[in-house]
């Protein structure tokens, strides 16, 4: 065989080995799927969703997880967003070219490699011992917050770039001040941008589970909590307390959390990828 | 002139950018005062030397080396099974694949990643785990292998999507010279494109490495959670986070000596990672100025 046609077999041989390895990560997520809807699908009724944790796998539900998980998302969003939105607009609008903004900038991409247990380890010292808020719904999702401040500054900044700077030429050609354009030109042209970034983020915070048990958040909390200030158990917490249990019946309660909290992160994923591309076709000016 | 309104914004907004900084700063500074309360009772070369690591225990030993064992060995897993995945697909989506399979296959492995690291965890103890059990003698309920594998698998998006990106900026007309001296595009793609965006590539992989380096949830639930100094990936492992992790699920006094050895794991691994970040930061401040 001349090395021409050996060339060639290899150069089709390589499509169909490029082909099996795409699909081999969606195959294992599949199979995946398949597995946790086997376990834990029946498990899934209106009792599950609205019982207290118990000590018995057939009578524990994850009303407590799930309250937890949805104040903890508010709360995080509710840090989280001004203070991320404001420190990308600062970065890309304001400090192009000053020190403060290069430092800051080297610092966020280190920050982004942190592992998140570490910001546990700061979110413990800091906000539960130092600040005295105890293992709260509150030093949980402050701990999140700077966990996901790097992923929004950074969305932030992508989007306000994509905005041509023809918009602010013409605002500032108007007379505007540079917030007036920022706020009443850019920000709305970026927001698509911003919002898929932020939605992304805050999916991450719902799926965190180190940081959160370093801080004391606890596996089993016989209450729904009602302010910021009280104790709390989340989702991911909750999975994982009962899949470290050895019975059968807990790994199947495991599952049918596992449910709930990936139709969470989908639908968010989701939700976020459908503004991306409705800004995308919009982003064409 | 600034009118005074402005000038308020602005500080506004360079101040959230400084709660970064300040974050860094407290990390830092976090980690390095409960340690130092550490190092004071165990000495740095039995730290590093010691190899065993029972501080739960009434005989208690500080040596870390147990635990960088378990994340060594867990990490090389997870990079053998990442790695070969990742490149292929990255060089597939770049040069091989039609335009519209590219654009609905980028959602589908971006959902692969989104998926939270719990979950991860639970799909290695209960389907990975009994599967090698299947064919692979004496693999213990609690092992390496399992936990690397589906760390590796959790990583491949990222290893993937980001080598694409570099792969996707060598310029077009070196790979039209490759064509027109008649090499395929397998040629092209190995000897031309990928030598080309090397550093790239080079820079998701140091990237895979920290983020398994750093991986909690996984290695907790299914490596097991016994600090043994072994390479053998059959055994039950435990990693430095996984040790903070155990910890912490225990009643420790603040301000015991148990209490802060998870400070003095936490600043090893926050090194280690430091360490790789800032090389790969490097690299990929330079290999941005090769083609602008």
């Amino acid at each position: 065989m001349s090395s021409l046609r050996i060339n060639r077999i290899i150069d089709k041989g390589f499509q169909y080995v490029g082909i099996f390895a795409t699909l081999f990560g969606l195959i294992m997520l599949a199979i995946f799927l398949f597995n946790i809807l086997g376990d834990g699908l029946s498990r899934i009724d209106w009792d599950f969703l609205t019982n207290l944790p118990s000590r018995r796998a057939s009578k524990a539900g994850i009303l407590t997880a799930w309250v937890g998980t949805v104040w903890i998302m508010i709360l995080t969003a509710l840090i989280a967003i001004p203070l991320g939105v404001s420190a990308g607009i600062y970065l890309q609008e304001y400090g192009t070219k000053n020190k403060l903004a290069t430092i800051i900038e080297v610092n966020i991409s280190n920050l982004a490699g942190v592992p998140s247990i570490i910001y546990g380890l700061l979110g413990l010292e800091i906000f539960v011992r130092l600040m005295n808020m105890g293992s709260s719904l509150l030093a949980g999702a402050c701990t999140l917050s700077l966990l996901i401040l790097p992923v929004i500054i950074v969305a932030t900044r992508e989007a306000m770039k994509a905005v041509p700077n023809s918009l602010r030429e013409a605002s500032y050609g108007m007379g505007a001040t540079k917030w007036q354009t920022t706020w009443y030109q850019i920000l709305p042209a970026a927001s698509g941008g911003i919002i898929t970034g932020v939605i992304l983020a805050l999916s991450r915070a719902v799926g965190e589970t180190a940081p959160l048990i370093v801080i004391g958040a606890l596996a089993y909390v016989p209450f729904v909590p009602q302010t910021p200030l009280d104790e709390f158990t989340v989702l991911p917490m909750q999975i994982f307390n009962w899949v470290s249990r050895p019975q059968k019946d807990f790994l199947e309660n495991g599952a049918a959390a596992i449910i709930v909290l990936l139709l969470i992160t989908f639908c968010m994923n989701g939700i976020a990828i459908y503004f991306r591309n409705k800004w995308q076709k919009k982003i064409n000016w | 002139m600034k009118k005074p309104f402005e000038r308020f914004i602005e500080g506004g907004l360079a101040l959230s950018g400084v709660v970064t900084i300040l974050t860094t700063l407290a990390i830092i500074w976090v980690l390095l005062s409960e340690s130092w309360g550490f190092f004071r009772e165990v000495s740095i070369v039995s730290f590093l030397t010691d190899t065993e690591w029972t501080p739960l225990f009434t005989n208690k030993h500080y040596g870390i080396l147990p635990l960088l064992s378990g994340t060594v060995l867990t990490t090389l897993i997870a990079l053998l099974t990442a790695l070969p995945f990742g490149i292929t697909i990255s060089v597939y989506l770049s040069e091989y694949a039609p335009k519209k399979f590219r654009q609905s296959i980028k959602p589908a492995l971006e959902t692969l990643a989104a998926v939270p690291t719990v979950v991860y965890g639970f799909f290695a103890l209960t389907v990975v785990t009994p599967f090698l059990q299947s064919f692979i003698p004496g693999l213990s309920t609690f092992n390496a292998l399992s936990a690397g594998i589906v760390m590796g698998i959790m990583i491949i998006p990222l290893i993937a999507s980001m080598s694409e990106d570099a792969l996707r900026a060598v310029p077009k007309s070196l790979r039209e010279a490759s064509y027109g001296m008649g090499a395929t595009r397998f040629q092209t793609a190995f000897k031309v494109v990928v030598p080309a965006a090397s550093s790239g590539i080079i820079v998701s992989v140091i990237l895979g490495i920290s983020r398994a380096i750093g991986e909690t949830m996984v290695v907790a639930i299914a490596a097991g959670q016994q600090p043994t100094l072994t390479l053998d990936p059959r055994d039950a492992v435990e990693t430095i986070t996984a040790y903070i992790v155990q910890v912490s699920l225990g009643d420790v006094q603040h301000g015991s000596i148990e209490y802060k050895t998870i400070f003095a794991a936490g600043i090893s691994l926050f090194v280690f990672t430091f360490i790789l970040n800032h090389i790969s930061y490097r690299l990929k401040k330079k290999y941005q100025e090769q083609y602008e």
